[in-house]
């Protein structure tokens, strides 16, 4: 992945900022996502990478700044924001299924309702999508009946059938168990591969290793370092990214 | 001299079935009252306005501390008392059970929008789904299942609850019975056992089937 200036912007973040109260959670933070790249944000807890994503889907008023689309503006509260979150796919840490419809109708409400996509179509491809992740046998099941890495990978085809422009994917694996934060951190390589664009959080440092292009360093609200995931892993330029690091180490 | 026998004397039988659809009558005109009020005061109770909510705690909590006997009293005595306009039994009676029913299904209106959780909606809205459609789909159909098996434990307990209007006059089946043991006081004395054993089953036979019900869906609901 180049970062030059000729690639189109999916996502652009300009001068955001993002209060509770007096609590500064995002300070003038400038972010562009190209299109097919995938950025990883890490950070300590409370560094304000979920409540960016957040920010990016206009689930969360902003302060300063603006974020945009493809050049169309994310607002919190304006009608516009329903045209541009079909465009914006996103995966949250409990799953979220809808407990009282199948696996199929889960994944199939939006495309059908929203964007008045044919059954034969959305079904077909539900089904194809599902099969993508290993879970065409449970198209009928109901959530209730799904493992938890199973309910996370149903929840991935569901915001994957709208053929969103990014996916945002916040922190899915954090309520796994270690296997099965394995198969569904196996379908978002396989979406990198296959050249999605997406902005992930996670604290699976192995996983932001393999996927990124581009790892972002928060804290404090305030992008701290960025850069390629080797060089970020491997030979971290700040003195906060070293200690931060640190941290997934041991040795006595 | 067998007390069951008075079951089947004369029109004994057909006047205790007169008597239990007049709570019948009773139960389902202040189930149905209940439900379209406590809807309101469940969409009140969720308004974000801290005096509206305050109003409708106020109200819930009011009804609930006192028992329903004296909210009858109150209603049947107590406004021909201060007004003048007297009131019959029956209209008190479901004015009571109203009341006090709707304070109930406000109560678990509220509970059932409360218990869905914050990502249901967020998930919602970010599959590009409308407002409308967010309710329509996800939110309202997961509240109902919610609510079913509670609306039907409630109408359970205000079926049960009618025996109170005997107190006030109301000939109710519980009514109806007292009339025919006191009638046959002297011919036969253990009369009363039969004649509550006959109210008994009627109860029974009309909310078993209703608990039975409660249960199973209350079972689906846990998925």
């Amino acid at each position: 992945m180049t970062m030059t200036e000729q690639t189109e912007h999916i996502i652009e973040i300009n001068h955001l900022v993002k209060r509770f109260g007096d609590n500064v959670i995002l300070n003038d933070l400038t972010l562009n996502v190209s299109k097919g790249e995938v950025v990883v944000l890490i950070g300590p807890s409370g560094c304000g990478k979920s409540t960016l994503l957040r920010c990016l889907n206009g689930l969360e008023p902003i302060q300063g700044g603006s974020v945009t689309l493809h050049g169309e503006p994310v607002e919190h509260g304006k009608p516009s924001l329903y045209n541009v979150r079909q465009k914006i796919g996103m995966v949250f840490q409990s799953y979220d299924l809808f407990p009282h419809m199948t696996v199929l109708k889960n994944i199939t409400l939006s495309p059908l309702k929203v964007q008045n996509r044919s059954k034969e179509e959305v079904t077909e491809k539900a089904m194809e999508l599902l099969k993508r992740v290993g879970l065409e046998d449970k198209a009928n099941s109901y959530p209730s009946e799904l493992s938890g890495g199973q309910k996370q990978r149903v929840a991935i085809v569901r915001s994957l059938i709208m053929n969103p422009d990014i996916m945002l994917l916040d922190e899915i694996t954090a309520a796994l168990d270690p296997e099965m934060v394995h198969e569904v951190l196996n379908v978002v390589l396989g979406l990198a591969d296959s050249g999605t664009t997406m902005m992930i959080v996670t604290h699976e440092m192995a996983f932001a290793e393999a996927v990124a292009d581009r790892i972002i360093f928060l804290d404090g609200g305030v992008i701290v370092e960025e850069g390629a995931p080797a060089e970020f892993f491997h030979h971290p330029k700040t003195e906060r990214a070293q200690r931060f690091l640190k941290t997934f180490t041991y040795s006595r | 001299m067998q007390g069951i026998e008075v079951l089947f004397m004369g029109n004994n039988m057909l006047r205790l079935l007169d008597g239990l659809w007049v709570t019948l009558r009773l139960s389902l005109i202040s189930i149905g009252l209940s439900l379209v009020i406590g809807i309101f005061v469940g969409a009140f109770m969720l308004v974000k306005n801290p005096v509206v909510k305050a109003i409708c705690r106020v109200y819930i909590e009011i009804v609930r501390i006192m028992p329903q006997l004296v909210w009858l009293f109150i209603i049947f005595f107590g406004i021909t008392k201060l007004t003048g306009i007297n009131l019959n039994g029956e209209t008190a009676a479901v004015i009571m059970l109203t009341i006090w029913g709707a304070s109930e299904v406000g109560d678990l209106v509220r509970a059932a929008f409360s218990a869905i959780p914050k990502h249901q909606f967020e998930s919602g809205l970010s599959l590009g789904l409308k407002k409308v459609q967010l309710y329509a789909y996800i939110i309202f159909p997961q509240a109902i299942r919610g609510l079913v098996p509670d609306i039907i434990n409630l109408s359970t307990r205000m079926i049960k609850t009618t025996a109170l209007v005997s107190l006030i006059g109301v000939t109710e089946v519980l009514k109806v019975g007292k009339q025919i043991i006191d009638a046959n006081r002297f011919e036969y004395p253990n009369a009363a056992l039969w004649v509550y054993a006959a109210i008994f089953m009627m109860y029974f036979l009309i909310c078993f089937p209703l608990s039975l019900l409660s249960r199973k869906l209350t079972k689906k609901r846990g998925e």
